[in-house]
């Protein structure tokens, strides 16, 4: 009999090239997604090395991190950057989405959006979200420049066998609960180090009803809860989402691919290092208070008082005083985007709640498409139209104001309410002060003033 | 990359946890494609308080940073780890890692040890109380020794070993290009592929 295998360690298996005693695995990468920021110094050291790159067609990449995202000159660094990667993906051959192409987008958009990002791959990236992937079951981690480097010249990495996590969300999501505040209340449980060294796989009944946008929303966190990888094992929603996507396969391949991908999921008996299970009846839309995302409570919750002294440094840094409502706090500024919210459907439900509203006098609000697709395709529904009416900006795609590369940033002390993953010190601009919220929340938000959920403006 | 066995030097107690690496090397400091001199921008926001820790002169020159659990969280950005070896510092003592910091330690040659809590606050306050504290860290022995504290760590084996013999990842990999051979001969066509522009 075989022994009963998680999803994880299915992937994992299939893809060890080179196993010996007291080694790493060798393990092969399917696909390996490149971007300006983490890719120069790499392609540098394969050049110093007389190196080069061994499958440019399991490579692509875009440009993404520090493009502008509105008209106006790009200051000279960022060009040298984007410069750099034009220059060193025709050098070696990789298919290349620079800004101004309708294929561009935040790397972890356009993957899943080309149906490139396919359950039972290995795939990985210089950027910690490449958890977004295992949305589809594939296995996927980011890695430093120098595993950049390593991929190019090999495409494989070593690697060492990660500990497996179940984190098991059950029963019915309740109404206004997004995939965003599952993640955040998982992390919020389990802490910014909890799953150190672990593949988590999300499983349960609340994870199989999220559509794909929703589950790459909760793999996506996977890194803020200090997981090598998150996973949710493919299923019905999975192929329909591939179905007929670019680089899917089709006719006989398909059913080939369906067949093999129906053997990945977790087999029953199989047993994790460690499992969490969470109530999804207990969940509710939630709001980060500090300096990491482990801060966070939900929206009826009072700003916590601090127990230790990490919480009173953010505290301070977040200009918070302990039992203040969060509904009493007041964002100057609302952004919904980034590669955790930035999907078709993240705009969809932002537009839902706005349409017909407008947004709070004096507060500034923009939304960034994840891709020039998305922005096309909410184009096409009129979206587009529903947020300028609201009083918010509508940018090209690109991470924006989710890291601050490029100039879309927060001032010193403005404080913003944000669909991306992390409230670090200054992350969206040098003393700019994030709030991690849902794209139902952030809507809410830019139309009160403060912090409110889409219900909260019925009343 | 240069072998490390050894190092003997002073400390930097950084007194706290999660400290990510946006800290270590914000963001706008990334636009860079150079892999060296990113040492003047080690903690950037935070160097600008001149009571941080890094700026205190009885800590200059030192090549050891003692830091709170779950340093190196984060975002992958290597620069993290350029700009602390550019900086002068062979060594990083914490409770935790996050892992890609910790990896991305390993592919540059700076040591990240980890030490049970007890011991780093042992290390912190030895460095506080007299900052001309030397911390020997050995990678041979896998031990730390310092005035009060004499402590053995873990490191996998095979870090360990390339670590001493200062080997390159990319190097030890091509030796198996055979196996890669067959694994990619082995691969079913239908997976997917980029086609060259």
């Amino acid at each position: 009999m075989v022994t009963p295998r998680t999803l994880a360690e299915k992937v994992w298996e299939r893809h060890v090239v080179h196993r010996a005693d007291g080694e790493p695995d060798l393990l092969y990468v399917d696909l390996h997604l490149v971007h300006e920021v983490t890719s120069p110094q790499a392609f540098e050291g394969l050049r110093l090395a007389g190196r080069s790159v061994r499958r440019p067609d399991l490579s692509v990449a875009t440009m993404d991190h520090n493009v502008p995202t509105a008209a106006g000159p790009v200051d000279p660094v960022s060009r040298t950057q984007m410069e750099a990667l034009e220059r060193n993906c025709s050098a070696a051959g990789i298919r290349l989405f620079p800004t101004g192409d309708v294929g561009q987008g935040i790397v972890h958009v356009i993957g899943p959006q080309m149906g490139l990002t396919q359950p039972g791959l290995v795939i990985v990236c210089g950027d910690s979200h490449t958890s977004t992937h295992g949305a589809f079951g594939a296995l996927a981690f980011g890695i430093g420049t120098s595993e950049v480097e390593h991929v190019l010249a090999t495409q494989t990495l070593p690697q060492r066998t990660p500990r497996t996590m179940a984190v098991t969300v059950g029963g019915e999501l309740p109404l206004g609960v997004s995939a965003k505040d599952v993640i955040l209340g998982i992390i919020a449980k389990i802490g910014t180090d909890g799953a150190v060294g672990h593949v988590i796989e999300y499983r349960g009944t609340a994870i199989g009803s999220l559509s794909m946008e929703g589950r790459m929303t909760i793999c996506n966190m996977s890194i803020e809860a200090g997981a090598r990888a998150g996973m949710v094992a493919p299923d019905e929603t999975t192929f329909a989402y591939l179905e007929g996507r670019p680089n899917a396969p089709t006719g006989s391949d398909w059913d080939d691919a369906l067949e093999d991908w129906r053997s990945l999921p977790t087999d029953d008996g199989a047993s994790f290092d460690r499992e969490v299970t969470i109530d999804a009846a207990s969940l509710r839309p939630h709001v980060s208070w500090g300096t990491n995302p482990g801060q966070t409570v939900t929206i009826d919750d009072v700003v916590p008082d601090p127990d230790d002294e990490a919480a009173e440094r953010a505290l301070a840094y977040m200009d918070l005083r302990p039992g203040t409502a969060i509904r009493d706090i007041r964002p100057d500024t609302v952004f919904i985007g980034s590669c955790t919210n930035s999907r078709i459907e993240d705009l969809r439900e932002a537009a839902r709640i706005l349409d017909g509203r407008r947004v709070r006098r004096g507060l500034r609000a923009m939304v960034v498409p994840g891709s020039m697709l998305v922005k096309r395709q909410a184009e096409r529904e009129g979206l587009d139209e529903v947020f300028v009416a609201a009083g918010f900006e509508w940018r090209d795609a690109g991470c924006s104001m989710c890291l601050g590369m490029n100039p879309d940033q927060l001032t010193p002390g403005e404080r913003c309410a944000s669909t991306s993953n992390r409230n670090f010190e200054g992350r969206q601009g040098k003393g700019g002060r994030t709030h991690l919220v849902s794209p139902a929340v952030a809507a809410a938000t830019a139309v009160a003033g403060h912090f409110a959920t889409p219900e909260d403006l019925e009343r | 990359m240069k072998p490390f066995t050894r190092h003997t030097g002073r400390a930097i107690p950084l007194d706290r946890s999660d400290v990510d690496t946006d800290q270590i090397v914000p963001a706008e400091h990334l636009r860079r494609i150079e892999r060296s001199g990113f040492g003047p921008f080690l903690f950037a926001e935070w160097r600008k308080d001149p009571d941080f820790v890094l700026n205190r002169p009885e800590f200059a020159g030192a090549t050891i940073l003692v830091a709170g659990p779950n340093f190196g969280s984060g975002s992958s950005r290597e620069h993290a780890v350029w700009a602390l070896e550019d900086a002068g510092f062979h060594v990083v003592i914490a409770p935790s890692f996050a892992d890609i910091f910790r990896n991305n330690c390993f592919k540059v040659g700076l040591l990240p040890v980890e030490l049970p809590q007890e011991s780093v606050r042992a290390l912190m306050d030895a460095v506080l109380d007299d900052p001309g504290t030397e911390i020997t860290v050995d990678l041979d022995a896998l031990r730390v020794s310092a005035t009060v504290v004499h402590e053995s760590f873990e490191i996998d084996p095979y870090t360990r070993w390339r670590l001493l013999e200062g080997l390159d990842d990319v190097d030890l990999t091509l030796r198996r290009a055979a196996a890669i051979d067959a694994y990619e001969r082995a691969r079913p066509a239908r997976l997917p592929s980029v086609p060259r522009p």
